[in-house]
């Protein structure tokens, strides 16, 4: 009758891994169920495209009223300029460490700088941003403050440029040298072999390596909040000071409370689908180049 | 609902490891040494940091306090997770009516100040009808006659204002707001008083340190800070108009005048534009709030005991005159006096703890 199990110590580690790679994904669903219950409330009495699309942030008790467009535009704007502004910064570096200098001392020390810059913590750039750039920019006479959404990007720049970068690198070192080769042989030059070779095949990856590089961006808290101003209304342009969603959450969530802390909880919600959506794509497009090859 | 009793518990799992891992050194003279903890505001914070270290030398117990905002402290005092907890705002009628009875216990008294950067002058004299105008975004430059009327031995520069503001929700805020509110009318029907306002001007950072971070690195600034922050960092600070029409710095006495007037018996009272001649015009009080029915959530009667003897602890005037050394104004009289009462009518089981 009485049936003994057997334990080897193989199937002792293969629960022990199973429950770990379980636990994650149990994680994050735990997370983004906490942030949907916690955002009924407001997406209940304001409607979901309600919340999404109004722009007033009203915390007078008694007339509260919550909506998401001026971070939601915040975030978009500081990432999109930061973006614009990174493409020269990473192809350049891309190209130099995977194309022109590839394999040689002065790439690989360059390559690893790059890397370093994405390793340190936000707080340090928002802190070299805060007293090194902001006045910068007031000298300049680009807005009288110095803090503002164009301050914010700029130092965001900074920041994702290792992102790109480094992936790019890795990508235009992929573009296989027969190729590359083929083409100079029968004449191209190296701009030609640059447009019509080396980006047409790692294209879909360079596109990917500032997915995911934009992915980062939306998310940085500490670096904005330092820089952007922390004004909960829509920037009228780069020069004025806003708010982004992770910035208004990691500032106001201390003392919120009822509907405004739910208002909050959606915000993050929204963020998260956001990056999620982001991520995903990036992820898909460097699957996608992968099987082709 | 559930994840916010998570979190206050999870706030205090937080600081029951703190004070354990704290704790051990200190406990010698009582037998029975007593953990306590509370959470709230984090403007008297480093007050409350030197009085809990004094607690803890005089009578063996020992306090650990979360600074964690006021709305927070109350949260986790609703949540019964703590022993009492600290705001800068007392409770209004409404919020006391959704609890059980509380007694507040005012602990000493600071200000709001308003730092500035202007690289002209070190000196600036405002008003309240002025200084709510600049934050309305209605006083626009420096040299406007309403400021140089105040200021007429200054040549205030022909340069934009930038107010600076909390970005977060904050006692401060709600205090600078009320007393705008009190001098203004426009305002009190625009924006009101409210830990968080929506200033329509200028800019905003976390924090004490985050505004007068802003302040002293962008020329023509001016801010609202805590005034133990600013006494501390030596700001330039405005000189208000109070009530009575007199120039008033903020100083630890002109703070402490602001409440030396009628006190009601529960100490729920704002003194924002205090009519005492002497008195700095922003200034505030900030509360220890406990329940009257200490028996609760399983506490101990030597935990409700240990509560109300660090309440009277604070209010002692050896305590009290600590204050002024770490910035804070100390309590005047009648404050005293009616916590004292209050704190007697605090109960464990229906049975009054601290006798005469």
């Amino acid at each position: 009758m009485t049936k003994t199990i057997k334990l080897s110590p193989d199937s002792g580690f293969k629960i022990v891994l199973t429950s770990a790679a379980v636990f994650v994904p149990l994680v994050c669903g735990a997370v983004v169920l906490s942030l949907v219950t916690n955002s009924v409330d407001a997406f209940g009495k304001f409607g979901f495209f309600g919340f999404l699309f109004s722009s007033e942030w009203s915390q007078t008790p008694g007339s509260e009223s919550y909506g998401a467009l001026p971070f939601i535009l915040g975030t978009l704007l500081t990432t999109l300029l930061a973006l614009i502004l990174c493409v020269p910064f990473s192809l350049s570096i891309a190209l130099f460490n995977g194309e022109y200098y590839k394999g040689t001392t002065l790439a690989k020390t360059l390559g690893t700088i790059v890397d370093l810059l994405a390793g340190i913590p936000s707080v340090i750039y928002g802190l070299w941003g805060f007293y090194v750039l902001r006045p910068i920019v007031m000298t300049l006479g680009l807005s009288p403050q110095g803090s503002g959404i164009l301050t914010a990007s700029l130092v965001l720049t900074i920041m994702i440029i290792p992102y790109a970068a480094s992936l790019s690198t890795e990508f235009i070192k992929m573009v296989p040298a027969n190729l590359k080769e083929g083409a100079y042989s029968l004449g191209a030059t190296r701009a030609e072999v640059l447009g019509k070779i080396v980006f047409p095949t790692a294209g879909s990856g360079i596109f990917s390596a500032f997915i995911l590089a934009v992915g980062r961006a939306l998310g940085e808290t500490m670096t904005v909040t330092m820089l952007i101003g922390n004004t909960n209304q829509i920037p009228g342009s780069i020069y004025d000071t806003g708010n982004s969603m992770a910035s208004i959450v990691a500032n106001q969530f201390g003392e919120a409370d009822g509907l405004k802390l739910s208002s909050l909880f959606a915000i993050a919600l929204i963020l998260f689908v956001i990056t999620a959506i982001i991520n995903i794509i990036g992820k898909i497009i460097i699957r996608r180049n992968a099987i082709k090859r | 609902m559930k994840t916010k009793q998570f979190l206050s518990s999870a706030i205090a799992l937080f600081t029951v490891a703190m004070l354990a891992s704290c704790g051990g050194a200190n406990n010698k003279q009582a037998s029975n040494p007593v953990d306590l903890s509370g959470a709230g505001a984090t403007f008297p914070e480093p007050f409350y940091t030197m009085v809990f270290d004094s607690f803890n030398i005089a009578t063996g117990n020992t306090v650990s306090y979360g600074g964690i905002g006021s709305g927070g402290g109350v949260r986790n005092l609703k949540d019964k997770t703590v022993d009492f907890a600290a705001s800068d705002a007392f409770l209004s009628d409404e919020e006391m009516g959704e609890m059980e009875d509380v007694i507040h216990i005012p602990t000493c008294m600071g200000a709001v100040v308003l730092a500035f950067n202007l690289p002209e002058t070190q000196q600036l004299n405002l008003s309240g009808e002025v200084t709510a105008d600049i934050f309305a975004g209605k006083i626009k430059k420096w040299n406007d006659p309403a400021l140089a009327a105040l200021n007429p031995n200054i040549s205030l520069p022909d340069k934009d204002i930038i107010p600076v503001f909390r970005s977060d929700g904050s006692g401060t805020t709600f205090v600078f707001t009320h007393y705008l509110s009190q001098v203004s009318t426009e305002w009190q029907t625009k924006y009101g008083a409210a830990k968080s306002v929506d200033f329509p001007a200028g800019q905003a950072a976390k924090g004490n340190p985050g505004v007068a971070g802003i302040v002293k690195e962008t020329p023509y600034s001016i801010g609202y800070v805590g005034s133990e922050y600013a006494f501390a960092q030596k700001l330039s600070m405005a000189t208000m108009k109070n009530a009575a029409g007199n120039l008033v710095a903020p100083t630890i006495s002109s703070i402490s005048a602001a409440a030396q007037g009628d006190m009601p018996a529960d100490t729920r009272t704002m003194i924002t534009n205090s009519s005492n001649p002497e008195a700095y015009p922003i200034s505030c009080l900030t509360w220890i709030i406990i329940y009257k029915e200490q028996a609760y959530n399983n506490r101990t009667k030597e935990q409700a005991k240990a509560t109300l003897q660090l309440l009277d602890f604070i209010l002692s005037p050896e305590v009290q005159k600590t204050a002024a050394s770490i910035n804070y104004a100390p309590l005047p009289e009648t404050a005293v006096s009616n916590s004292l009462k209050n704190l007697k009518a605090a109960t464990y089981n229906g049975k009054t703890l601290l006798q005469d």
